[in-house]
Order: structure tokens, then C-alpha cells, then sequence
């Protein structure tokens, strides 16, 4: 090791959203394969290079019958980097991890190898994509165990975050009730992203990697309207009333 | 019509098959029908607190597997003819409990039946999550208590979500019903009160069941607390519950700390 200061905050993760291609699989999977294999027919190895997600929402699979669509796709010269919309197999072992608040991006034409225009012809025609919401309302009271992920903006709970939910926000978060879960604002790297909320009582208050837990938050503060805030490198709170 | 409910907790000790047996004969002892229905496969107990284990000859297991009819395998209580008990298997496990099997037979107790009470067992794995699968309507058991309350939250969230209530885009009617409440320790701070469970979990109180001898003494002879002592504080309490489900504006008491009597009147409605 150099003689670089070892905090606590000194190894940071940031989340990243990137755009893979989404495969959507349907029933029956064998037919579903087939069609694939005429699609890629036209342009062999396209999908080599590219990342590729499996969106399982329209399937009902076992892990194992998972495990042999991703080897019939590897077969293909195709990768799964992740999987979306089955729930049920994550941390099943030698499966890719679980992909969440994925959003659409215009459909894409495999291109012809005859011609190239026609293929550029499909991209200009495509629709410009819909601007995308930047805040997200919470109408519920977020439970325990609940994760609420919106990466594009800021999230409004109206009621509590209890203990043991999580609010992740790639802007800034706002609580109408008491926060007794985690909460972690400017996700994506947004130092200005601030925690507001009715009643901190939080296990973790975290903005753009830098975070503070339930022991580190003063007595005086809790159980009061608080404002959490990035001044420094430190998550300052203070009480708002 | 029917309804299923179902009696869960997340944790487990805080009183779902007391709670599930308690109801169940107060439901019945006004005239309903009513069926209880045992998810807690491999560690079985409502059996016992009913009364009925050693008439146990089919169980849930085999009527999902096709081995015996429905009606083999319901029990009628010995002293409530129109309450009737639906066991768990005792040497199966949870992943014997099969998606269909278990829509077959609410599906058909749905015809025989006012009430389905479906005791869950403890936990948020398969058996539990088939237990609320069907369920109409929810009543959360949660002790005074951080763990309690918070593995309430859990199964609140997971009730929204993973029922085929939540999945048609339709809300579970949840209870919430708080046993093992002890006035004198929660006056000492030495229990959650019961506004700070009602602000945690913001669900409506079904009820507050006192802790009390009576639930254990009932427990021991294998019968429903509410048959066993009806003028009992927590067989009071069960019944007035029941009235509260099924409609009726009861009055909401917080018992006391003076022994057995009702004396504050709590100004909240019921569920």
C-alpha cells in the first residue's frame, strides 16, 4: 500500500446504467430458438461482440431449463450478461445476476448484409425516443425487505421507508413520513443529490457514495424533519423546522 | 360469500395458530361456517391446540397429491359442529405444497365454507407465500415488539406484491391484531405502545389480545382459548375481533393495567 489515506470512504462503487440488447424469449422456447436462428441466418456473429440481457417475463422456467437456454445462446455465439423479470432465481449458483428497473429503448432490425442502406434507413425512420420521467411518487408506505430503484431522478415517498427497505435515487429523495430504512441519494455519482425527510430515523443515509449510519446520526437530530446534504466529502444533517 | 383469510406474521411464536384457532371458533360459535386450514407443513400444530390430533387420518399433502377426496380429510370439532380443520402434513415438507394443488382446494373449500382461515407458518418461504397466495383478506399477528413489528412490515410488503390479489391489481385487506400485549410492561416502556406499532406498520387494528395464562392453559388442553373461557380478557378480546370482521363497529378497548378489566376506551375506529 502507498501512504494513501485510508478512510472509510475511500473505495467507492457507483452504479451505471449501460444499453444491452434484451432478448424476450417465448413460449414455446424450441420455436422461439428457431426463429432466432433465422433472424441471425442474415448476419452471423452480430451479436458476438454485443451485450446481450435475457428478459425471462414472458416464460415461466426452472433455473436449470435457464441454465440450458443461456448454453443453447452460447452456442450461438450469444452471451447473457444478465437476467430481468424472474424473480425467483437470484443467488442461484452459475446463473448470471439479475438485471432490475431496466427501461425500453426503440426496437432494433438485425441489418441486412445485402444492404446497408436499407439498415440505415430503419435507424433514421426509428421514432425519437420519449423524454423519460425524472421523478418517481411513492403513494405507499415502503415496507421491509422492499428495494425501490429509480436511477433516472429523484424518488417522493408520501409514507414511511420502514426498517430494512431501501430507497435507492440517482437524484435526491424525499420522505413524507418517518425514513427508518436506508436511503441513498445521487446513486449514479450526483454529489448535489440531497435526503430530505419528515422523521429521520435512518439505518443508513448515503449520497453519491459517501454515507453515514443510525450510530453516526446525533441524538438531537433524530426523530425530527432532517435534511441530508454533501458538503466536503462528509453527509451532513441538519434539522428543518 | 367466502372469504379467505389469512393469519400470518413472518415471525414465528407470536401466536398465528392461536390466533387462527381462537377466531376460527369464535367465527363459528355465531353460526358461520368456518374451515382452518393448516400451511404449516412438517411442523403441524393447530392439531393440537384444536384438539383434533389424534383423529388426524388425511391431511392437506394428500388431497393436493389426489391421495384422499377434500372431504376425508376435514375434521369436524367436537364441540362446534360447523368448525372444521384442514391439517398439515406432519412428516412432509413445505415443498410438497404445490402452486395448483393448493388453488384446487381453496377454490373448493370457497363452496363449503363462509370463512377459510389459513394459518401460515412463520417464515416468507413457499409455505408461507402459498398460504396468503389465495387470501382475501390478511390478519397480521405482531407482538409489541421491534422483531415482531418489523417482520410485520416485511409480510405487508410481501402481501401487496406476491398475492393473486396484488397480481390482479387489487389491494389484500389487512388487520392488524397485536397479542401478548401486557399494559403494566408497555406503560414502563418496556414494550412498544400500541400507537408506535400502528405508526410503524399504518395498517388497521383488528384487535389487542392481553397476554395471559388463560392462552397457554387453553393451548394445553387442545382447545380454541375462546371455548375454553369465554369470559377470559383474551377470549373477550378474540371475540369482539371476530364481530370486527365481520363488520361490526366494535368499540376498540386497550386493556388495562388493573387486572382483567376493560377500562380505556381507545378512540380509534376498527378495521
Amino acid at each position: 500500500m502507498s501512504s494513501v489515506d485510508c478512510q472509510r470512504q475511500s473505495l467507492m462503487f457507483r452504479a451505471r446504467s449501460y444499453m444491452a440488447f434484451a432478448f424476450t424469449p417465448q413460449p414455446p422456447i424450441v420455436d422461439w430458438l428457431k426463429d432466432l436462428d433465422a433472424a441471425l441466418d442474415r448476419s452471423k456473429g452480430f451479436f458476438a461482440t454485443r451485450p446481450v440481457a435475457l428478459d425471462l417475463s414472458a416464460v415461466q422456467l426452472s433455473p436449470s431449463a435457464i441454465g440450458h437456454l443461456i448454453a443453447s445462446l452460447e452456442e450461438r455465439n450469444i452471451r447473457v450478461l444478465g437476467i430481468e423479470g424472474s424473480a425467483g432465481i437470484e443467488g442461484e449458483a452459475g446463473l448470471p445476476p439479475l438485471l432490475r428497473s431496466g427501461r425500453g429503448s426503440q426496437s432494433f432490425e438485425l441489418p441486412k448484409p445485402s444492404s446497408a442502406t436499407a439498415a440505415a434507413a430503419t435507424v433514421v425512420n426509428a421514432p425519437p425516443p420519449k423524454p423519460q420521467p425524472t421523478s418517481l411518487l411513492i403513494e405507499q408506505p415502503v415496507r421491509s425487505g422492499q428495494s425501490v430503484v429509480f436511477i433516472e431522478g429523484d424518488i417522493t415517498v408520501l409514507g414511511s421507508v420502514g426498517s430494512g427497505a431501501e430507497i435507492v435515487a440517482g437524484g435526491s429523495i424525499h420522505v413524507y413520513g418517518a425514513l427508518r430504512g436506508r436511503a441513498i441519494a445521487g446513486a449514479c455519482g450526483n454529489p448535489r443529490a440531497r435526503i430530505f425527510c419528515h422523521r429521520v430515523e435512518a439505518e443508513l443515509l448515503a449520497i453519491d457514495c459517501y454515507y453515514k449510519t443510525a450510530d453516526d446520526i446525533d441524538d438531537s437530530l433524530r426523530h425530527r424533519p432532517a435534511q441530508i446534504w454533501l458538503e466536503g466529502g462528509t453527509v451532513k444533517i441538519s434539522a428543518m423546522n | 360469500m367466502a372469504q379467505v383469510l389469512v393469519v400470518t406474521s413472518g415471525k414465528g411464536g407470536v401466536g398465528k395458530t392461536t390466533s387462527t384457532a381462537a377466531l376460527g371458533a369464535a367465527l363459528a360459535h355465531g353460526g358461520d361456517k368456518v374451515v382452518v386450514v393448516d400451511f404449516d407443513v412438517g411442523l403441524r400444530n393447530l392439531d393440537l391446540v384444536l384438539g383434533a390430533e389424534r383423529r388426524v387420518v388425511f391431511d392437506l399433502i394428500n388431497v393436493i397429491h389426489g391421495v384422499a377426496k377434500l372431504p376425508q380429510a376435514l375434521i369436524r370439532d367436537k364441540r362446534l359442529e360447523n368448525l372444521f380443520l384442514l391439517p398439515a402434513s406432519q412428516t412432509r415438507d413445505k415443498d410438497a405444497l404445490t402452486d395448483d394443488g393448493v388453488a384446487n382446494i381453496i377454490a373448493e373449500l370457497r363452496r363449503k365454507f363462509d370463512w377459510i382461515i389459513c394459518d401460515s407458518p412463520a417464515g416468507i418461504e413457499r409455505g408461507a407465500t402459498l398460504a396468503m397466495r389465495h387470501a382475501d383478506a390478511a390478519i397480521i399477528v405482531t407482538n409489541p415488539e421491534v422483531s415482531s413489528v418489523r417482520d410485520s412490515d416485511r409480510i405487508i410488503g410481501l402481501l401487496d406484491s406476491k398475492t393473486a390479489k396484488a397480481e390482479r391489481g387489487e389491494r389484500v385487506d389487512k388487520h392488524l391484531l397485536i397479542t401478548r400485549y401486557h399494559p403494566g410492561r408497555a406503560a414502563r416502556g418496556e414494550m412498544l405502545s400500541i400507537d408506535d406499532v400502528l405508526e410503524i406498520l399504518s395498517t388497521p387494528l383488528l384487535g389487542i389480545i392481553p397476554e395471559s395464562e388463560e392462552v397457554l392453559r387453553a393451548s394445553n388442553v387442545g382447545t380454541p382459548v375462546t371455548l375454553n373461557n369465554a369470559l377470559s380478557a383474551p377470549a373477550r378480546a378474540y371475540f369482539d375481533a371476530a364481530r370486527r370482521l365481520k363488520g361490526e363497529g366494535i368499540p376498540m378497548l386497550v386493556p388495562s393495567e388493573s387486572r382483567g378489566i376493560f377500562n380505556k376506551l381507545f378512540g380509534r375506529k376498527a378495521a
